[in-house]
């Protein structure tokens, strides 16, 4: 079956039956696409086995590259382009480019970080969400379980949800 | 939840004498390489001291004050520089151990002002640290008039005469802020000293009554001393907001009495909070690998490591506004300071190392998350800052005590042993006094449950 078309959702109530329906859920094989809770709840991802963000490395990353840039901007405006004595001091002095250096490498780094949260994340202006189940965003916690993903059936997976302690368990087709 | 309880061993003891003994062995090795090292004629000495200072000034204005300067010092008993540089180190120790007593009880007093839970488990560590506020006080205010004529040139009376007799017009404007409402140039500046006495008698009263607090809670339980130990904090921080500053004028920038910045008291206060803040956790790190503070865990250390990590970014903040300015400006008067530190081969080096300790390293070895949860990587950092900030007080003391015959070796180094073995020993005598964990603190179950 093609992945990211057919689901089967576990409606929870309550967020702690849902922490532990994860787990059991996880133990029992069935590989979760995705949970939708209206709040945060605490230590779900470390129940969905989710990995550290890697969004620090690139945060660095674009830090240093602004960094670059202001150093290099700087040096070649003031010692290149368009040299100018101030308060004589050298051309190129690095004391007083120390600000600019922070600001624009505190800049690129923080605009380059959301850039990459919006790629990686998916995103994008006019992107129409996928909405499993709209009580999700007022009182209901969804797990959603993409059978294009898993082995079994529509009705184990449904059964597994139902034993985890999921409310109600409904099925969801995207075209 | 059982009551746990630092036991301050044997061993433990034997290591601080060790060090403490090693520490003597060293100073006293360090003065005789002092000594035999003479600079030879004194005359001599005081010449060579205006030549290399007038060589140094970055203007002909600057040299006037530098060797105005030199000659008012050439025309006092001169001490031999060896002595000079006991002292100098007496009073840099002096100030920085002060300021990791004094950074204990700041800690804890904006853990209660913040209504902060996380830290409720190792709060006992930073009030141990505080048990030298008394020893500190009384031995700075012993050591000041033991150094007050080679560390603090404001204390010669000739500089008070008339200036057409060779007084100094500069200091005699600042004198008020010492002496009064003694006369000018006597031998007691009253107001520096009833400055020094009130701030460590209000300091060393709230250390007492805010630890009387924490240790009844043990017995008592409940929430009113948890109540009056805040409400003492809050009084605690506005006091000391005037107080460290107004003491770091007082205790390392009247070395230099020509100079002035007016970011100093925050200067000071920087480096005191971030090498305190490394001190405990140090403490920390230690007592949990002694198998102690079991409710510690890598949240709680996660968070000691972005205090240590934040405030290390934070004293380079206030290092750079400080420099930039004065760069900037040029200043004679004003960037003579850092024309002595920078431009003095003796000086230079270290002027560059404490960047080096007290930014970059911090800045990029405790930069990941990772690393500020791991032990081993808080205990590569955390020594860094504290001998950093060692520097850093070094850096502010001596080229204003000893121009450029200032130098570190094992004179430095045995004096800094010593005064660390006196530190950790109070330290660690009064940790075991009371239980290391406060049980009935409210907000124990909170730092229990702390998670990030």
């Amino acid at each position: 079956m093609e992945s990211g078309k057919n689901f089967v959702l576990g409606i929870y109530d309550d967020e702690d039956v849902l922490l532990e329906a994860v787990t059991k859920v996880r133990d029992s094989g069935v590989k979760i696409h995705e949970v939708y809770s209206p709040f945060p709840v605490h230590g779900l991802e470390h129940a969905l086995g989710y990995k550290r963000t890697r969004l620090p490395i690139a945060a660095f990353m674009f830090g240093l590259l602004g960094f670059t840039l202001a150093v290099t901007m700087q040096t070649w405006m003031l010692g290149v382009d368009w040299p100018m004595i101030i308060g004589g001091k050298n051309f190129i002095s690095l004391p007083p480019f120390v600000p600019v250096s922070f600001e624009l490498t505190v800049l690129i780094s923080a605009l380059g970080m959301v850039g990459t949260f919006m790629i990686i994340s998916d995103l994008k202006p006019y992107k129409k969400p996928r909405m499993f189940d709209v009580r999700s965003t007022d009182d209901k916690h969804v797990m959603a379980v993409d059978l294009g993903t898993n082995n079994l059936s529509k009705d184990e997976i449904g059964k597994v949800l139902n034993e985890s302690g999921a409310s109600e368990v409904n099925d969801k087709n995207f075209d | 939840m059982t009551e746990e309880r630092y036991e301050f061993t044997a061993g433990a003891k034997k290591k601080i004498f060790i060090l403490g003994a090693v520490g003597i062995v060293l100073f006293i090795l360090g003065v005789f390489m002092a000594k035999s090292d003479g600079h030879g004629d004194e005359a001599a000495h005081a010449l060579n001291t205006i030549e290399e200072t007038s060589l140094l000034a970055s203007t002909d204005e600057n040299a006037i004050v530098l060797s105005e300067d030199a000659h008012g010092e050439a025309a006092h008993h001169e001490t031999a520089p060896w002595l000079k540089r006991i002292f100098s180190n007496l009073w840099i120790n002096n100030v920085y151990f002060t300021g990791l007593a004094i950074i204990g009880l700041f800690f804890i007093t904006i853990q209660y002002a913040s209504q902060a839970g996380w830290s409720a488990g190792m709060k006992r560590i930073p009030l141990a640290m505080a048990s030298y506020l008394p020893i500190a006080g009384i031995l700075m205010l012993v050591s000041w008039f033991v150094v007050k004529g080679d560390v603090f040139h404001w204390t010669h009376a000739s500089l008070y005469l008339p200036v057409a007799e060779g007084g100094d017009s500069i200091i005699q404007g600042k004198a008020a802020l010492w002496y009064w409402p003694n006369e000018i140039g006597s031998s007691l500046p009253l107001f520096y000293i009833a400055r020094m006495v009130i701030f460590f008698g209000l300091w060393y009263w709230f250390f007492v009554m805010i630890k009387k607090h924490m240790l009844a809670e043990d017995i008592d339980g409940g929430l009113n001393h948890w109540k009056k130990a805040r409400s003492l904090s809050a009084i605690f921080l506005v006091i000391f907001a005037v107080s460290s500053s107004v003491s770091a004028w007082d205790w390392v920038m009247s070395i230099d009495p020509h100079w002035f910045s007016t970011m100093f008291g925050w200067y000071i206060f920087s480096s005191w909070w971030v090498s305190g803040l490394a001190f405990i956790t140090i403490v920390v790190v230690m007592l949990k690998r002694q198998g102690y503070l079991k409710i510690v865990n890598e949240n709680h250390l996660h968070d000691i490591g972005k205090f240590v990590f934040g405030f290390s970014i934070f004293w380079t903040y206030i290092w750079f506004s400080q420099f930039l300015l004065i760069y900037y400006a040029n200043i004679p008067e004003e960037v003579v300071y850092f024309v002595e530190r920078m431009k003095a081969s003796n000086y230079a080096w270290v002027f560059y190392t404490n960047i080096l300790l007290n930014f970059v390293l911090p800045f990029l070895l405790l930069m990941t998350r990772d690393a500020k949860r791991q032990m081993s990587m808080l205990m590569l950092v955390s020594p860094i800052i504290v001998i950093g900030h060692w520097v850093d007080f070094y850096l502010m003391v001596t080229p204003g005590v000893m121009k450029t015959d200032g130098a570190i070796g094992l004179l430095e180094i045995g004096m800094l042993m010593i005064f660390l073995a006196l530190f950790i020993y109070i330290m660690l005598h009064n940790l075991a006094k009371a239980p290391l964990v406060a049980k009935n603190h409210p907000m124990l179950e909170e730092s229990l449950h702390h998670h990030i």
